[in-house]
């Protein structure tokens, strides 16, 4: 009964194109970010906030970039991983080569180089589909681990092939305790979420997913595929990018190339298909099921052990998590190929109809 | 009726269309004037639909020429058709299945759509008054094909009659100089092909669209179209008003079979 | 001129390799329609079998042959195969028939986690070595012809050997006999297939297993000589780029495609290499492939697609 579209008119374009044109929904998502900024720093402790909500939230906002791309625009990527750390390595370059660069341009410079190298490695979009395409964007992947492993320029000559950075601040606010990067990150992936929004329910967006669901008849009406999709590529690139520099500077303070390897790109693509393609909410699902079921099993499983009195090493621990992840993942492509977005939109269907389903 | 037919606009000569060995089209001409309703007719497989891709760009002929206008077209993609003024349907439903019938028709708005990529990102000025102003073009569009009830509906979930209808508002939003239709009316009942009739003769009435279209019902064609012409094996075997037409004998022989 | 045929030779001669691996691919493709990520896991799990089961056989004989322990290792192997073959298409395949390609490929990736995981708890997680008694020492040859002669690795030779042999057996297998038919019946249209009586779980079951045994030969080839441990699951990445070369439904294909890349990529290293600091193969190969697909996108042996609309 409290979850009701009825009553709710519409008298204009402008009312019926707003972001959520239920009211409850509005009220609900400002809650939730309100109580992200003021409630979860008084609660949370440093371990989470290290361990789970920090990379919770910037693996968010570059699963957020992914989806962008397969899920709006159909062009399945596996190199992802290689834009994060284009996109690190970048603002890691503009921060120390360039005096008092601030830490916020920096970063937004490091998720354009990442646009730019995106275009790029976009181009055999515009010849190939599907699952080529998704080879060829390895390509990407591998030439930048060995790029940023092997040219010296690019991790300023450090002597151990690790990079790092230290005393991040914003206009005099330091960046330094768990709480501060909190606050950083999700002040970002609440901004690049609505940028992410705007662009899906605009011309961009409808392009996009035009391309995804049939390409001739987009091209046809007047759509050019190389625009939607070397477009798609960039954003899709900046937002990783900027994601990548988040994950070093903030997240990492020092980090190497095996960082951003192919496992990241994989884990990244895992959280839209689990999420949801062609969902926003549904990356933010995906980013918290992904980040937190390793924890959780690392958790769980010695103490199930030692509730049976069996001692579990280390070793099998991880191999026990190897499997556990691996059959969810096949379970939950078995049981929702749409994602946990899917499930979450069905429930608001019955919720909407709750208590009175006929 | 009130429209006046007007001068060529399209003229297709000795159009020929290969894949690898076989000849989809041969040494094809005819023409379109503007404002008329022109019909392609032929049995299954006589290239019609390839006519129609030639038309708008999708395949390139190996030889002849394509005047638009009066100025020659040299190879191009199908957006620049479009750029040009020809939006067309298509015969197996090419709707985007995963957007709204609104948003789908909104796709056809996209070549007058001026603001870029960051004005959109942020939602501000331009882009979200050309949003608007877009968004009342295209609810003109849907009072038009009286499909104002499932206009936040995905189109994968529309019946085949109604998927049809919005394939069809899609290309009017483009506001197009010529429309092609690709069998508007295949697979549909008498009633809904009696809408679909009304839709395209108003068009053609109403907005001065000129109209090609393929379409195998032959009491539709000889009713709505001004003039016919007739494939067969990628050849053109008749031209002409409908009635010249069904008169042919060569026309009735390969089309309406020998009994006719 | 010496030198420079001789890195051909030990190009085509990985490339074979490649091939192989790439046939795994490629009969899975067509089969199912899922591009199998796993591939390299599978290499890995049966490369583990092998070396495990090969050892503990030589214990039971006593340590008196090798060769007979060898082979029981290689018949338990295969069985072990079969079974993970049959476990997947009964637990992921079954349930996931119609699903797009991004979903089959993520399920694969998961089979990819469980198989790593698995192969690890069952048969320990050290690095193993896999004795088949493959010569080491490299002969020399056509001294008459180049100053020097040419240095060609008889293991090497050997694997390249074994692998074009299995590769010809495979392309006659699935031209030559009914089910061979049936499988290129299922390529082309599963419905289709399925309306004329072609059971295609059991077909699936069979490229399968037939990649199960494609990744064994790869497995046994490269753990003899690199050692069976973790990554060996990543060497089936490099065989990529010959899918994507040779078109993801062609069998000539991936066999050319193969020795483009074995090639390429030791031609890159080599002549390459110096003046950019080495460690280049892992991605050149990517890049050519990449550089191909631009200007032919149906890859070598892959039909133009015509769009119709």
């Amino acid at each position: 009964m409290i979850y009701r579209e009825n009553g709710q008119f519409k008298t204009s374009y402008t009312a019926d194109q707003q972001i959520f044109t239920i009211a409850q929904d509005k009220i609900f998502v400002l809650a939730v970010i309100a109580f992200a900024f003021i409630g979860i720093p008084f609660l949370v402790d440093e371990y989470l906030f290290r361990a789970i909500l920090i990379p919770f939230l910037i693996l968010a906002l570059a699963a957020l970039g992914v989806n962008l791309l397969v899920g709006y625009c159909g062009q399945i990527t596996l190199g992802a991983g290689a834009f994060m750390a284009i996109g690190a390595y970048a603002a890691y370059n503009f921060f120390i080569r360039i005096d008092g660069m601030p830490l916020i341009v920096a970063l937004l410079l490091g998720g354009l180089s990442s646009a730019g190298m995106g275009i790029l490695f976009g181009i055999p979009s515009l010849r190939v589909r599907g699952l080529y395409l998704a080879v060829a964007t390895l390509a990407a992947q591998f030439f930048c681990d060995w790029a940023f492993l092997r040219i010296q320029w690019f991790t300023n000559n450090s002597s151990s092939g690790s990079v790092s950075v230290s005393n991040l601040n914003v206009m005099g606010w330091s960046i330094e305790s768990p709480v501060e990067k909190y606050l950083f990150c999700l002040t970002f992936l609440v901004v690049f979420a609505l940028i992410a929004k705007n662009l899906t329910r605009a011309i961009i967006g409808r392009q996009w997913m035009a391309i995804r669901d049939m390409d001739v008849a987009a091209e046809v009406i007047g759509i050019r595929p190389m625009y939607a999709k070397l477009s798609a590529f960039a954003v899709s690139s900046f937002f990783v990018g900027v994601a990548g520099g988040l994950w070093g500077f903030v997240h990492l303070g020092s980090w190497e190339p095996a960082a951003f390897s192919v496992d990241r790109s994989f884990q990244l693509l895992f959280m839209v298909i689990i999420g949801g393609l062609g969902s926003i909410l549904g990356s933010f699902f995906g980013a918290a099921f992904i980040v937190i079921l390793p924890i959780f099993l690392n958790q769980f499983l010695p103490a199930l052990g030692s509730f049976f009195g069996i001692a579990i090493s280390t070793a099998a621990v991880s191999h026990a998590e190897l499997i556990i992840f691996g059959s969810l993942i096949v379970f939950f492509l078995i049981v929702e190929p749409h994602g946990l977005a899917r499930l979450w939109s069905i429930a608001k269907e019955k919720l909407r109809l709750w208590p009175f389903p006929h | 009726m009130s429209r006046k037919i007007g001068d060529v606009i399209l003229d297709l000569q000795n159009i020929s269309l290969r894949f690898g060995g076989v000849k989809a089209l041969t040494d094809i001409s005819f023409n379109v004037r503007e404002h008329e309703v022109r019909a392609i007719i032929g049995p299954n497989g006589a290239g019609k639909s390839s006519m129609l891709n030639v038309i708008n760009g999708v395949y390139h002929p190996q030889d002849g020429k394509i005047l638009f206008r009066g100025q020659e077209r040299k190879k191009m993609e199908p957006h620049m058709a479009a750029v040009q003024g020809i939006s067309r349907t298509f015969q197996n439903i090419a709707l985007f299945k995963g957007m709204s019938v609104l948003d789908n028709i909104m796709t056809g708005r996209t070549l007058k759509m001026k603001s870029n990529l960051l004005m959109q990102a942020l939602w501000i000025g331009p882009a979200r008054n050309e949003e608007i102003e877009h968004r009342r073009k295209v609810e003109e569009v849907i009072d038009f094909l009286e499909i104002q009830h499932i206009r936040k509906t995905p189109v994968g979930r529309l019946p085949y009659g109604l998927q049809k209808r919005v394939d069809l508002g899609r290309a009017l939003a483009m506001e197009p100089q010529i429309l092609l239709l690709d069998e508007p009316m295949a697979g549909m009942n008498v009633e809904e092909k009696q809408d679909m009739c009304r839709f395209i003769l108003d068009v053609n009435d109403q907005f001065g669209t000129t109209i090609v279209l393929i379409e195998h019902d032959m009491g539709v064609v000889m009713d709505i179209s001004d003039r016919v012409v007739v494939l067969d094996y990628g050849k053109k075997i008749g031209d002409g008003m409908p009635d010249d037409v069904r008169s042919n004998p060569e026309v009735i022989k390969a089309y309406l079979g020998v009994g006719h | 001129m010496g030198f420079f045929i001789e890195t051909l030779i030990g190009g085509l001669m990985a490339g074979m390799l490649y091939s192989l691996v790439a046939l795994g691919f490629v009969l899975i493709f067509k089969a199912s329609g899922v591009f199998n990520f796993a591939q390299g896991a599978m290499v890995l799990f049966a490369a583990l079998a092998m070396a495990r089961f090969s050892s503990w056989a030589n214990a039971a004989l006593g340590g008196d042959s090798l060769f007979l322990a060898n082979l029981i290792a290689f018949v338990g192997a295969g069985m072990v195969m079969f079974i993970v073959a049959w476990v997947i298409e009964r637990l992921v395949l079954r349930n996931l028939v119609n699903q797009e390609g991004a979903t089959l490929l993520m399920a694969t990736l998961g089979i990819t986690y469980v198989l790593e995981g698995v192969g690890q708890t069952l048969f320990g997680s050290e690095i193993y070595n896999i004795d088949v008694g493959m010569p080491k020492d490299p002969v020399i040859m056509f001294e008459s012809l180049f100053e020097g002669g040419i240095l060609i690795n008889k293991e090497d030779f050997i694997a390249a050997l074994i692998a074009a042999i299995l590769v010809g057996v495979l392309t006659l297998f699935f031209q030559k006999t009914p089910i061979g038919r049936a499988l290129r019946a299922v390529a082309d249209d599963h419905q289709a297939a399925l309306s004329i009586g072609i059971p295609l779980n059991r077909i699936w079951v069979i490229v399968w297993c037939v990649a199960g045994v494609v990744a064994l030969v790869a497995g046994i080839i490269w753990g003899s000589k690199l050692g069976v441990q973790f990554s060996l699951a990543t060497v089936a990445m490099r065989a990529l780029p010959v899918v994507i070369l040779g078109g993801l439904t062609s069998v000539p294909g991936a066999i050319v495609g193969g020795l483009i890349i074995g090639v390429g990529e030791k031609l890159s290293e080599v002549y390459l290499g110096p003046y950019v600091g080495g460690g280049i193969e892992i991605w050149f190969a990517y890049m050519l492939a990449l550089v191909f697909l631009l200007f032919r996108p149906q890859g070598l042996f892959g039909e133009k697609i015509i769009d119709r609309v």
